[in-house]
């Protein structure tokens, strides 16, 4: 114990040690690599994937994987209860959930953003609205109103999204609106000022230099999206079959957890292998841009 | 300082006026409640007395303070499905909720806090490194994944804990676990990253140099330091985790809050799900409000900081 307590301050002062740069360095190519083959995967789905994956073959039900006894060479992942093939579910899921995730992603960075800049840079009583709306966001159980909402709506791919995107934007607009308050202060927006008004002074000066912590948040929300769509799902409000996603199979999963593990295995493998690499491109993100910026 | 507290009470209730708008308008979401709340069958005149019977046809206005005056008395109306108010349901179901949560945050703080500052103690030791896989693994989980997961393993293969149910202790072990390992991971995180942050602090520096033990440095001044910010997230944790109980009791059947809704949900039962929304923000909004003031206690720079806001 003696030594212990001094050599990691020493460590801490430090810049990165050799060590840690490489860990960091391999955290990022793992991230980068998964993501680049997941989104590959379901670009390309329709061309990758063995069968139709809506295609119910009742002969075959309930096959484990491949390997397994009784698995099959032609289903690699073994097939559902209604004898879906789980490989190809799982690619065009992935269609589903990352095409969701970008779409809710950037429709509440555009809202988030917007309302972070206004406040921030306005300050005062428009600033002071704006968060007691944000506070208001962060106090509601965000999936209990999403579900609210999309059942009342109905669960169409539109509203799932809408949805997901008008309960997250508050991420956003803290973090910029954090970020605005000090940049406004700085002297070259002071001299912006000069010639410029309003929207062009926000969007071509202020804006610019609120990019970072906007990119590493978007980065950590697409995650979370991921997350969150796939629990919609899983709770059956989300995007409706037979269109596959990985929270359905989930759910489907559920019910055969006793006997049929490989159905609930696999999508969330997949969901958490994207999620993680997201995440570890996020991190990334982080600390090569902004090694400041730390978000919980 | 009593400014502060002033600030902060008028802040809540601001807070809390606009939840109570939202849960309003959730239900005048799609334009008319009654399309909602009656079977699509239904004929003209039933919509028509329904409409009349649940003043619905008042101004939207009048509507909203005679919905916020019972509110703010609990009264959020009969659950349709079980016709007992909507309150009394919530109270009911509240305890098993409230266990939950606590135990799933209370699982993440025993493991996490330690698990962090040993890893900022030791960094890039082994111990750091299992530190932070377990900590990316459990960021990536989603929560349903890792409950049915541990059904899987704890309830059907080696029978150890109940995979459904509220039963004695034995019952929860799952429900918490799963419930608690996202904060478990985001929390030793912190806890790691803290701490790392204030031994690199001039004060510990001072400390050491003037000759102080390792560990009173370590166990004094460090850590003291480092639980300040843990305070806050506590509170904010509790909040998300009673969100997640939505789905952690869904899977579990765990006879809390989170199942009741999304229960009355898909029964259209609004007024319960109404209730619901706003006695989760309610509860949350309150957890903030004494976090904040237990951390202007630890804390008092606090007060100048945000007056200088």
């Amino acid at each position: 114990m003696s030594e212990s307590a001094a050599s990691p301050a020493a460590v801490a002062a430090l810049p990165a040690a050799p060590r840690a740069r490489r860990r960091a360095s391999f955290r990022a190519t793992f991230g980068i690599t998964v993501l680049l083959l997941m989104s590959g995967a379901a670009l390309l789905a329709p061309q990758l994937a063995p069968w139709d994956p809506a295609r119910q073959m009742l002969l075959k039900r309930l096959r484990p994987p491949a390997w397994q006894e009784r698995g099959l060479r032609e289903h690699p992942l073994g097939t559902d209860h209604l004898g879906r093939d789980i490989l190809s579910r799982i690619l065009h899921g992935g269609r589903i959930s990352l095409g969701v995730g970008l779409s809710a992603v950037t429709l509440s960075a555009l809202i988030g953003v917007t309302l972070g800049l206004l406040a921030g840079f306005h300050g005062g009583r428009t600033d002071t609205a704006i968060m007691r709306i944000v506070d208001v966001f962060l106090a509601i159980p965000y999936i209990l109103l999403a579900m609210g909402v999309v059942f009342a709506l109905g669960p169409s791919l539109l509203n799932v999204i809408l949805v997901m995107a008008a309960t997250r934007w508050v991420q956003f607009a803290r973090i910029v609106r954090a970020d605005v308050l000090s940049i406004r202060e700085r002297e070259f927006v002071s001299g912006a000022r000069a010639g410029n008004r309003g929207l062009r002074l926000l969007l071509r000066h202020v804006l610019p230099n609120a990019l970072t912590p906007i990119i590493v948040v978007a980065t950590l929300e697409l995650a979370f999206m991921i997350i969150y769509e796939s629990a919609l799902s899983f709770l059956g409000l989300g995007v409706q079959p037979p269109t596959p996603t990985w929270g359905w199979m989930l759910a489907d999963g559920r019910n055969y957890i006793g006997t049929a593990w490989w159905l609930a295995t696999f999508p969330g493998l997949a969901i958490m292998l994207t999620v993680l690499a997201v995440n570890l491109l996020g991190d990334w993100l982080r600390d090569t841009l902004d090694p400041r910026l730390t978000v919980a | 300082m009593l400014a502060y507290v002033g600030r902060r009470l008028l802040q809540s209730l601001f807070v809390l006026l606009g939840v109570s708008v939202i849960v309003f308008g959730l239900l005048h979401l799609t334009g008319d409640p009654t399309r909602l709340l009656l079977p699509l069958e239904a004929r003209e005149e039933d919509v028509r007395q329904l409409r009349a019977l649940l003043g619905l046809d008042d101004p939207l206005l009048v509507q909203y303070a005679r919905f916020l005056s019972r509110a703010i008395r609990g009264d959020f109306g009969l659950s349709f499905k079980h016709q007992v108010p909507a309150l009394t349901l919530i109270l009911q179901t509240l305890p098993a909720t409230l266990q939950l949560t606590a135990a799933g945050l209370g699982l993440a703080l025993v493991v996490a806090v330690p698990a962090g500052i040993l890893a900022a103690l030791r960094r890039n030791s082994v111990l750091d490194a299992v530190c932070s896989v377990g900590v990316l693994l459990g960021q990536a989980m989603p929560v349903y994944w890792l409950g049915l997961l541990l059904i899987l393993v704890f309830a059907v293969e080696l029978g150890w804990f109940p995979a459904a149910g509220r039963d004695g202790l034995a019952s929860l072990v799952l429900p918490a676990t799963t419930l608690g390992a996202f904060s478990m991971a985001r929390i030793a995180r912190m806890a790691r990253s803290g701490m790392l942050e204030v031994l690199a602090q001039d004060y510990v520096r001072t400390a050491r140099a003037a000759g102080l033990r390792a560990f009173v440095v370590t166990y004094k001044y460090a850590l003291k330091n480092a639980a300040i910010p843990l305070v806050t997230i506590v509170g904010l944790e509790f909040g998300i985790l009673l969100g997640g109980a939505v789905i952690t009791e869904t899977l579990f059947a765990w006879p809390g809050v989170g199942r009741l809704a999304v229960d009355a949900i898909f029964s259209r039962d609004y007024p319960l799900v109404q209730a619901i929304v706003a006695m989760l923000a309610t509860l949350f909004v309150l957890i903030n409000l004494v976090v904040d003031l237990v951390y202007l206690y630890l804390d008092p720079r606090i007060v100048y900081v945000r007056s200088a806001r």
